[in-house]
């Protein structure tokens, strides 16, 4: 007798038989797992949701009144016929690998996730799995991440250069995770963080978590560009060059992504300055993630899947390309991250 | 290579003119010499010679790193670079090396002497020593193009900062045919009467497309007109009996075109002529197309010279009698070279490009519609009274081309780019309908804004129907506007016909796929204009 797979990959989501669930499917459905609220995870119009405790008040900032049952990390629940924990992934706070587990056999969905301590998400924790789904968002050779120390050191010299020059400095980041993993960053002392709305929002939100987050000035309408001397601007990346900007006179600007290792994406972004940090793992965080699952299988999603498969086959696992719509981190867009 | 290092970064770390400027100066200023001079050669597209081929590059690089060599071309063909590709991908260096850019320079032109085991130890080496941006530059010595975003203007205005000289004496002295193992700095850039190469030719004076109604220029007795021909330029530079032709590109293309040996026959030495190159024939000038053939050609056969013989159609003079005259107004230097090209005999590889004549700006309106006709991209208007200017400047010279040529087309294949956007789809192949057919028939690249660029990247990742490594079939649902230059009968597509600059001039979301144009609209095409 053949069993239904612990997981089965559909034209809306990722679909657990035993349980009767999907997780972080994008068309809507009934039962809903959402590894994190990013918008190309966490989509509206879904039945019932569920998520890590950590999550949820994002969620419901982002996707307003959704039915939404929460557990904590490491909890197991009984769906169906499969048991069901949520573990750190360590990709921004509150997100989650998705373990499941059907008669003895388990899976884990890591939606997106990155190895390397950021200070502020749960550090993420391998899950020992038979089959592992893992992003490849910067799953090349070419992506190694500077430390987050060495990222820190330029992003304040940055900071405290452009007060003496007298230009304001502005940096672009999406407005959950990396906006908040770069506030933990900034140093405080050097002069007051303003932040544009949709970053501020966000950041709220968390603070009342009790993430520990730096003080932030929001910039409403009413802020004009001289009433903070020695200020550092925190925006979604659209802000940069626009209208909302121009009140901040002479600025410097600053892109934070893991897209800037690369001198093309860089000049194309045509910032003055591009920090390599990324909330996703590199190609060596990518292969000890899945080196330490144990998993035989492994099912490789959005990013560069083909050339990532290939690698992961020709190095002895048995690995495979889904198609998704999940799409990681973009340089271009504030909606997915 | 750490000072080298620090100038790159300064430079490719921001976006300010000023900025790239003033650190270009300041290495002009506190660099040891030759490593400033070599640093001109390279910003000016000279180079060492390759010290080893690309292909052993990869794999000592992929040999280093422990990865298998498909894994480097796939990463290669996202960063588009090669020499960033291996910098990225080697474990990281210690950047322990002190030595400058003129070491590392001669180390490698020393190496092409040794044994390739030995070769491949000594860039193993180099590797380890070097930090990533110093490893970058290192493997562009030895890859070439040093493209980071300093054009020749841009130099030539730091030379003229840090030297204290004028900005056009700089640019005329960089150029020519000096390497650094041929000139030393003071001869190049400083020396009161520098042995003046007879080969060194003038910086072209380039023109900007016109973005108003010409109007706007003033009385047209101000102006002069001339056909934009659809050839190459070129400069031919006649001096101490020899000649040398050398393209806008600044590279030296005598030997290219054979033609210009006769050229010392028809006029004196000591001149230097502006001009079109093209082919030429019985029939009169011909499109861009025939000088394809002559292009990049190291030998050029009787037969080639016979089917596809060249002229230089001139339209300025900048050097008369051994003296440079690029100051005198266009007007004077015109009739100068009017009166040297009188009478010039048919079998003369120079002829002169007609003035265009008329009496007000909608005369000249009228007369640009029949460019095609007369083999030409469009106009070009020089004020009476300007002198020859040293690259590209506003307000004297324009170029007013004819609108290009449109068609309607169907997106059929998309593709990634690289470099700059590696992880954008940028490359897409566009198709025309023949019956109930869709017949690709070229590839555009560029056109759109950034935004669109994302909005269909999305759309693509959605709408992909089959991959064939790394092309995308999509559902032919979007409509573009594809604008081109030309249009040729070509036997390599499908569609039988070649498009020159073809690009995404407007995404027309307003029509439906069946209302993009056909075979046959491309057909008629080819017939008017081909």
């Amino acid at each position: 007798m053949t069993r239904d797979p612990v997981l089965t990959f559909t034209d809306r989501g990722i679909f657990c038989p035993a349980g009767g669930f999907f997780v972080d499917p994008w068309r809507p459905v009934d039962r809903a797992l959402i590894t994190h609220g990013h918008a190309d995870h966490a989509r509206p119009g879904h039945a019932r949701y569920l998520a890590t405790e950590a999550a949820a008040p994002v969620l419901h900032h982002r996707l307003g009144d959704i039915t939404l049952e929460t557990v904590a990390y490491g909890a197991t629940l009984r769906i169906g016929d499969a048991l069901v924990s949520f573990h750190p992934a360590g990709h921004v706070p509150g997100s989650a690998q998705i373990r499941i587990e059907v008669a003895g056999e388990v899976w884990v969905v890591s939606g997106d996730y990155k190895v390397v301590a950021d200070g502020l998400s749960e550090p993420f924790e391998p899950v020992r799995c038979h089959s592992f789904i893992t992003e490849s968002t910067f799953g090349l050779p070419v992506f190694r991440w500077p430390t987050q120390a060495d990222v820190a050191a330029r992003l304040n010299q940055w900071w405290r250069e452009s007060v003496a020059e007298g230009v304001t400095p502005v940096l672009g980041a999406y407005s959950l995770g990396k906006a908040q993993r770069l506030l933990a960053m900034l140093d405080p002392a050097i002069g007051p963080i303003l932040t544009h709305g949709a970053v501020e929002s966000t950041t709220e939100v968390l603070r009342r978590q009790g993430y520990a987050l730096p003080d932030t000035v929001h910039v409403t309408p009413e802020t004009k560009g001289t009433d903070h001397p020695g200020a550092l601007v925190l925006a979604p990346p659209s802000a940069l060059g626009s209208t909302w900007a121009r009140r901040f006179g002479k600025v410097s600007g600053g892109f934070a992504s893991g897209w800037m290792q690369l001198r093309g994406v860089r000049r194309r972004r045509a910032v003055d300055r591009g920090f390599v940090i990324s909330d996703h793992a590199d190609w060596t965080g990518l292969l000890w993630a899945i080196e330490q699952t144990g998993a035989e299988n492994i099912y490789v999603t959005h990013g560069y899947t083909d050339v990532f498969t290939r690698y992961l086959n020709d190095s002895g696992w048995n690995a495979a390309v889904v198609r998704t719509e999940y799409e990681g981190e973009t340089t271009e867009s504030e909606s997915a991250e | 290579m750490k000072r080298f290092a620090q100038l790159f970064r300064e430079i490719d770390g921001s976006t300010k003119t000023t900025v790239k400027v003033a650190a270009l100066a300041d290495y002009f200023r506190d660099a040891p010499e030759t490593d400033r001079l070599w640093t001109v050669a390279l910003f000016s597209g000279r180079r060492p010679r390759r010290a080893t081929t690309t292909t052993r590059l990869r794999e000592w690089a992929a040999e280093r790193a422990g990865l298998p060599l498909w894994l480097l071309e796939e990463s290669y063909a996202i960063v588009g670079d090669l020499a960033e590709t291996i910098a990225l991908l080697l474990p990281p260096g210690e950047s322990v090396d002190d030595s400058g850019l003129t070491f590392w320079i001669n180390a490698l032109r020393d190496i092409s002497n040794v044994s390739e085991e030995d070769r491949k130890d000594f860039i193993h080496r180099a590797w380890d020593q070097l930090g990533t941006t110093e490893r970058f530059l290192f493997n562009k010595l030895i890859t070439g193009g040093f493209r980071i975003g300093v054009s020749q203007k841009l130099m030539t205005r730091a030379l003229a900062q840090a030297t204290g000289r004028d900005e056009a004496e700089m640019a005329h002295r960089l150029m020519g045919n000096w390497t650094p193992e041929t000139t030393s700095w003071h001869e190049l850039i400083e020396a009161e009467n520098s042995a003046a190469d007879a080969s060194r030719p003038y910086p072209f004076y380039l023109a900007y497309g016109l973005d108003t109604e010409p109007k706007a220029l003033g009385p047209p007795e101000d102006w002069r007109a001339e056909w934009k021909w659809d050839g190459i330029r070129g400069q031919l530079v006649l001096r101490d009996g020899s000649h040398f032709l050398w393209s806008r590109g600044e590279e030296l293309i005598t030997d290219t075109f054979p033609e210009f040996a006769r050229a010392i026959d028809f006029v004196p030495d000591g001149t230097v002529l502006d001009g079109e190159i093209m082919v030429w024939t019985a029939e009169g000038p011909q499109s861009f197309n025939a000088l394809q053939k002559r292009i990049g050609r190291k030998t050029v056969s009787k037969k080639l010279l016979t089917d596809a013989p060249v002229e230089l159609c001139a339209y300025d003079l900048l050097e008369e009698h051994g003296t440079d005259i690029r100051d005198q107004p266009f007007a004077e230097r015109r009739t100068r070279l009017e009166r040297l090209l009188a009478d010039l005999p048919r079998d003369a590889p120079l002829r002169l490009s007609p003035p265009v004549d008329f009496g007000t700006w909608e005369d000249l309106a009228r007369i640009r519609k029949g460019a095609r006709e007369a083999t030409a991209e469009g106009l070009m208007l020089k004020r009476a009274d300007s002198p020859y200017l040293a690259g590209r400047k506003k307000g004297d010279w324009w170029k007013w081309k004819l609108d290009p040529l449109t068609i309607d087309a169907v997106m059929i294949y998309a593709q990634s780019g690289s470099g700059r956007r590696a992880n954008l789809f940028t490359d897409f192949t566009f198709a025309v309908w023949n019956g109930n057919d869709l017949v690709p028939f070229t590839k555009a690249y560029s056109g759109l804004s950034d935004e669109e660029f994302r909005e269909i990247t999305a759309w693509v990742r959605r709408n992909t129907r089959q991959k064939f490594g790394p092309v995308r079939q999509v559902t032919p649902e979007h409509v573009f506007e594809i604008a081109f230059e030309g249009i040729q009968r070509s036997t390599r597509h499908k569609s039988g016909v070649a498009l020159r600059f073809p690009r995404m001039a407007r995404w027309r979301r307003d029509k439906p796929v069946q209302e993009a144009n056909t075979l046959d609209d491309l057909k008629e095409m080819l017939r008017q204009y081909g």
